[in-house]
């Protein structure tokens, strides 16, 4: 079975976002994903990456990582940021909440998360940072269809 | 060779940080606005500030806003088309989105956006159903 890993860090800044995008997706391209596939990844990473910049490090730039791990069909994706967390998890992933509508925020980013990966889950600690663990299989991967034979 | 590799390496910097473009056109009252590219919460801030630039200076606008040449669009953009919609409204404008393109359809599906705001295949199509209902 194909498998490979990456790790990127990279500053709290907006201009990392499409950077972040598509070092992931160009990573993630080896499993022959399709284009509406790649365009899920590249959204779940835009998320969770301005996640961290806007809510993680409001106020002063922090370091952003990201680990991806490919294996067959299936993608793993953690980031990771050590800004200042969530209070309450349950509320942050309620569809609409936001804790900026001052900045224009709707609070879709966790529920759009949620929908476009397999698995979801959000760790965080108030003070200590947040990780957001994403897996999705690619089903329509010529290496999935491979490794059924 | 040092000096075209570093030349080279600035350039694709300048296109990461700008990628998305923003066409405005006026015809009387409407504002047909067309972007290009991608729109994430880097993006968002300068297509914020222009339209609203341009929906004070000319309060009452209809906006248009066409979405075709969009390649790439998250929640920030949903933030900004939803803000826009909200000070549109605030100074008695209308708002309409036309041409969602395929890379984009499932976000603006979860968002519901289709619930609050109008949506047409085509300018031509917004054109004239607005006007229509402004009468
Ligand atoms: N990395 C993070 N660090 C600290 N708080 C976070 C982080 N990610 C999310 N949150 C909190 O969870 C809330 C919900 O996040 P979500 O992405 O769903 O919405 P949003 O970012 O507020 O709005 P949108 O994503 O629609 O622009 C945020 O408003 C914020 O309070
Ligand atoms: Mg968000």
């Amino acid at each position: 079975m194909f498998e490979n890993e990456m790790n990127l860090s990279f500053l709290s800044l907006s201009e990392n976002e499409s950077f972040a995008r598509v070092a992931v997706a160009s990573f993630v391209a080896q499993l022959d994903p399709t284009l509406e596939e790649i365009n899920e990844v590249k959204t779940v990473v835009s998320e969770a990456v301005t996640n961290s910049i806007i809510h993680g490090y409001p106020e002063k730039n922090g370091y952003i990582y990201l680990n991806c791990k490919i294996s067959g069909d299936r993608m793993e994706l953690i980031i990771t940021d050590h800004g200042i967390g969530i209070k309450d998890l349950e509320q942050a992933q309620q569809p609409l909440y936001t804790s900026r509508p001052d900045l224009e925020r709707s609070g879709m980013g966790f529920t759009i998360m949620e929908s476009f990966v397999d698995q979801f889950h959000v760790t965080s600690e108030e003070g200590n940072g947040t990780t957001i663990h994403m897996v999705k299989y690619f089903k329509t991967s010529k290496r999935a269809i491979y490794s059924e034979v | 060779m040092g000096t075209a590799k570093s030349v080279t390496r600035r350039n694709e910097w300048q296109v990461m940080s700008v990628n998305l473009e923003l066409t405005t056109k006026r015809e009387h009252q409407f504002l047909i606005a067309a972007l290009t590219g991608e729109l994430d919460h880097h993006s968002a801030e300068a297509v914020r500030g222009k339209l609203d630039l341009e929906l004070e200076i000319h309060p009452g606008t209809h906006l248009i806003l066409d979405l075709s040449g969009l390649t790439f669009m998250d929640s920030s953009g949903l933030g900004v088309i939803l803000g826009r919609y909200r000070k549109i409204k605030s100074l008695g404008g209308e708002m309409a989105i036309v041409n969602i393109p395929h890379a984009i359809e499932k976000v603006v599906q979860i968002s519901g956006l289709h619930k609050i705001m109008h949506f047409y295949r085509s300018k031509s199509e917004a054109l004239r159903e607005m006007k229509g209902g402004l009468h």
